[in-house]
């Protein structure tokens, strides 16, 4: 499903970001993400969307080298990827029910299926009572709960979260990890990155480590 | 089809919203478009005016024929004869000199004063219509009948005609370059509105390409905004000009009292309105379009 060869990223200014990275994830798997901070989690997941491309080596997605795509063909690749930001990047000129018919509406669906979609993804994340709020009134745990739902409501074969437990107690973290494992256990491939130990020990799955933009042990 | 369609009218829709989102910046664009576009347009209603008054004065020559006073009418009849069989001549009147002089009594109410005449002065005449209009022929058909015996005086009255039509001609080049240029106006006033539009929205349009969006979804509400903006902006230009021809016909219905004639502004047929509104909105859309595949392809998410 997801495979590296060999990739390296450089972004402009020098900044090795990623170096010799080859590993590979099979349909279905849950695998963690961990490393300090700037040692390119989140470039690697941006690799994976194409939000930015391999400067060598390939990244494989579907059968698709993200270092070639077209510009045209990257939008129905992310159609199959639900993102889950570190920043969560909702809209705050609509409400709650909006930013979950978003990928909806942009995939073109029939508005009354759309909504039953949306009610229905934000009912699986607890937040069905909040669909008319604006996002910016809902609490940080609430915002990354409401960004899980738009990730989801399109039904991608992918779902890549950044640090999605990162700023929340223990007690939110578990409630967003087994919202994870219901979307695993139905087939989702996933991939989180994470740097909290807790939920690894609380939830264990296969891990990639990366120091520095290498990968380390044998966790390929 | 259906479901495309609810789309469309869903874009359409948040659309409006946006409009009434800043009132006050939209309505002022929207006038800007309007008085922009009402210039040309009121350019050629004024033209059409002059158009109608044109038509009923015949803007098509003649050439007045004065007999000799001491023709005799046999020799009158065979000049008729001559002319009618002329090649050059679409068709002849003829207004005898007891004609002429009651019309002149009627038409001026000189009745006291030509009453008192003992001798008719007027001659016998013939109105002729030649069958080519343009000026190099007229002068060598007048040329030739002065030629003719009997004919006293030969006069081709088609100056105020010509000068008419050479003013049409003119004012018609004026509304074409000045549509052309507030054409371009308006597409450059949509241009900068939806350029600022997707500065503001910036946020909006890399989440949408995160999330998976193709140009022609982003693309869709700006493109809807500059039609709607365009299509607002020649409703806007309608009105003013249709109020004003509507304020002008009034003081003109004054004047063409005191005249004792009938001018009057023409207005804007069906066809002539549906023209603007349709060119209006399109200029909208083209401004937007332009300013889309300028600045959008800068919005790529890092
Ligand atoms: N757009 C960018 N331009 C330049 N350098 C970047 C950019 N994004 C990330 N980096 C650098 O690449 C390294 C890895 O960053 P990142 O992938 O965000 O790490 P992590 O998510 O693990 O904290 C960091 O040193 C960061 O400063
Ligand atoms: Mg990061």
């Amino acid at each position: 499903m997801i495979q590296f060869n060999q990739v390296y990223k450089r972004y402009p200014g020098g900044h090795e970001a990623l170096r010799d990275l080859s590993f590979e994830i099979t349909e279905g798997e849950m695998v963690y993400l961990t490393g300090h901070s700037g040692a390119g989690k989140s470039t690697l997941l941006k690799l994976i969307a194409a939000i930015e491309r391999p400067t060598s080596g390939s990244v494989l997605v579907k059968g698709q080298n993200i270092r070639s795509i077209k510009r045209e063909a990257i939008p129905a690749l992310r159609r199959n990827i639900g993102l889950i930001f570190q920043d969560h990047k909702l809209l705050f000129d609509r409400s709650a029910f909006d930013n979950v018919m978003l990928p909806l509406q942009i995939g073109g669906f029939d508005h009354r299926e759309s909504a039953k979609r949306a009610r229905a993804a934000l009912d699986k994340v607890g937040l069905l009572a909040r669909e008319k709020a604006n996002p910016i009134s809902l609490s940080g745990g609430e915002q990354q709960r409401l960004c899980i739902a738009r990730a989801i409501v399109n039904r991608p074969a992918i779902l890549l979260a950044d640090e999605p437990t990162g700023n929340l107690d223990s007690d939110y973290a578990n409630e967003i990890m087994h919202i994870f494992k219901s979307f695993h256990q139905v087939g989702v491939t996933l991939i989180l990155s994470t740097h909290d130990e807790r939920v690894m020990q609380q939830f264990p799955s296969r891990a990639l480590h990366l120091q520095q933009g290498e990968l380390q042990g044998a966790a390929r | 089809m259906i479901s495309n369609l609810i789309a469309h009218l869903r874009t359409l829709l948040a659309t409006l919203q946006r409009l009434l989102h800043t009132p006050a910046a939209s309505f002022l664009n929207i006038t800007i478009i309007g008085i922009a576009l009402s210039l040309p347009v009121g350019g050629y209603v004024l033209l059409k005016s002059l158009q109608q008054l044109g038509g009923g004065l015949s803007s098509t020559p003649q050439i007045s024929l004065y007999l000799a006073a001491d023709t005799s009418a046999s020799e009158v009849a065979r000049i008729g004869e001559k002319l009618k069989q002329h090649a050059a001549i679409e068709h002849i009147d003829f207004i005898s000199r007891s004609d002429a002089l009651q019309h002149l009594q009627q038409a001026s109410g000189l009745a006291d004063v030509t009453g008192g005449l003992n001798r008719n002065p007027l001659p016998d005449a013939y109105i002729v219509q030649p069958k080519l209009n343009d000026a190099m022929a007229l002068e060598s058909l007048r040329d030739e009948l002065n030629n003719w015996p009997h004919l006293e005086q030969v006069q081709l009255d088609s100056a105020w005609a010509h000068r008419l039509q050479a003013l049409i001609r003119f004012g018609r080049w004026t509304v074409v370059i000045l549509a052309a240029l507030l054409s371009f106006a308006l597409v450059a006033i949509t241009f900068n509105t939806i350029r600022l539009q997707i500065l503001t929205r910036r946020e909006e349009i890399e989440v949408t390409k995160l999330i998976g969006a193709n140009d022609s979804f982003i693309r869709r509400p700006f493109l809807y905004f500059g039609f709607i903006q365009g299509l607002f902006g020649g409703i806007a230009a309608w009105m003013i000009v249709s109020a004003s021809t509507l304020l002008l016909n009034l003081a003109l219905d004054d004047l063409a009292l005191l005249y004792s004639s009938h001018i009057s502004l023409a207005s804007l047929s069906l066809a002539d309105s549906f023209t603007l509104l349709g060119f209006s909105a399109y200029l909208g859309w083209l401004g937007a379009w332009f300013s889309v595949s300028q600045h959008l392809w800068q919005i790529e998410p890092r």
